[in-house]
């Protein structure tokens, strides 16, 4: 496939099939391979998205600065895209997060203000809001609040599962900034009659949720619960459980957060398959394992990995 | 001692409390509570706890009670808001772990 430029090469990304894993030839289930994306995550849809709407409108011009609260992938995307058109670059990253994400921005070029570990994605929204207040001329693209994000996926990622996947009767992915969920939901909801739109959630250790009190919690703009079915919590264990058993059984080096994903997926898998109904099941990888090799996810027991993750970001 | 197994067997649903609500279970990590929808069992659970219901469940408006915004309510690892809310049914040897809402991406 030829594409004019490495941002017109995002998307039409593989959807392949997980026989081992699948509980039978009723049931089957479908990973949609996001790291095959031009810096290796899904979040170059939503990204690229952005920045091409805020040119469109106007708000972006050669020079100008972006800055975006991120937990690592959509500053790695945005970054790219930065590099490309000229655009100056500022990422709010919780502390907590992978040296590589960090890596791989510094790499770009892009500047890094850190925010506080406790409080997680919370506390890099505040700290980014309060920048973007003392500098009116920065532009945030806010992923959390913004149409763009989620439009990328109801005009790609949607139409791409139902043309490879006609018969989808479930679509399960990471909840995040919501935008993957609420856009891919949408096109499928007006497109498939009775498809069941599941979110899986990671569940961090208590650092994360180190809030000061219960109103300085976060739903993002994006999140409009109807488009859901159902919402699941995956603990740290049992999302690197599924990420190795995704390696193992399927040879699929996929990030952490897709085994919180496959393990939603497993447990919608199993409810079909006890109750004899057939299933087609398509879930999100959101990205590779390369980012998170020094987490230590992927040696040593799972108790010991699951210790070494206490308290970081992994999704 | 028989009085002892007899109320642990009754209240056998497990409610996992979130750090920042933990001044209300003096500092428990995790506590026992009965009842057979959610919203019975935050009643249960305020009657030892008191105030802890308060901040989970707002009923201050017209509108019947609900959620907090910012409190999320996981059955058994499933978000109670596809359950039924507070009506969702609950059972003994039930989780129900109580988490604020945080943000991710």
């Amino acid at each position: 496939m030829r594409y004019d430029s490495l941002l017109d090469a995002f998307g039409g990304t593989p959807l392949v099939g997980l026989p081992r894993l699948s509980p039978g030839p009723d049931v089957r289930l479908w990973a949609k391979l996001e790291d095959r994306n031009p810096t290796g995550s899904v979040k170059d849809r939503a990204a690229f998205y952005m920045v091409f709407a805020a040119e469109k409108e106007g708000l972006l011009r050669p020079g100008s600065t972006i800055l975006e609260p991120t937990s690592g992938n959509t500053g790695i995307s945005l970054a790219l895209v930065a590099s490309l058109r000229g655009y100056r670059l500022i990422c709010v990253m919780p502390e907590n997060t992978s040296a590589e994400r960090r890596m791989l921005l510094e790499a770009y070029g892009a500047s890094i203000v850190n925010s506080p570990a406790a409080g997680g994605s919370n506390e890099a929204v505040r700290v980014a809001k309060g920048l973007a207040e003392e500098h009116p001329d920065w532009v945030m693209l806010y992923q959390y609040g913004n149409e763009a994000n989620a439009r990328a996926h109801y005009e790609t990622t949607g139409p791409e599962l139902l043309s490879d996947l006609p018969q989808i009767t479930h679509f399960v992915a990471g909840l995040g900034t919501t935008g993957t969920l609420m856009g891919t939901g949408r096109f499928l909801r007006e497109h498939v009659p009775g498809v069941q739109i599941v979110a899986a959630e990671p569940r961090y250790g208590e650092l994360v949720y180190g809030l000061r009190n219960l109103s300085e919690g976060f739903v993002p703009e994006l999140y409009d619960e109807s488009v859901l079915t159902s919402r699941f919590s995956v603990s740290s264990g049992d999302a690197l459980r599924r990420t190795r058993e995704l390696l193992k059984a399927e040879g699929l080096f996929a990030g952490i957060s897709s085994g919180c994903v496959l393990h939603a997926a497993l447990g919608v898998a199993a409810k079909a398959h006890g109750v004899g109904q057939r299933a087609n099941i398509a879930l999100m990888i959101a990205d590779a394992g390369w980012k998170y090799l020094s987490t230590g996810a992927y040696g040593g027991t799972l108790e010991e990995a699951e210790a070494r993750l206490e308290g970081q970001l992994w999704a | 001692m028989h009085v002892n197994l007899v109320e642990q067997e009754a209240m056998a649903i497990e409610v996992r409390i979130p750090t920042i609500l933990r001044n209300y279970t003096g500092g428990e990590k995790s506590v026992q509570g009965a009842g057979s929808t959610l919203d019975e069992l935050f009643a249960d659970l305020n009657g030892r706890y008191d105030g802890l219901r308060g901040r989970l469940v707002d009923d201050a408006g017209e509108s019947p009670a609900s959620l907090r915004r910012f409190v999320n309510v996981y059955l058994n690892d499933e978000d109670v808001r596809f359950l039924g809310g507070l009506a969702a049914p609950v059972s003994d040897g039930d989780t129900v772990t109580v988490l604020p809402a945080v943000a991710g991406g």
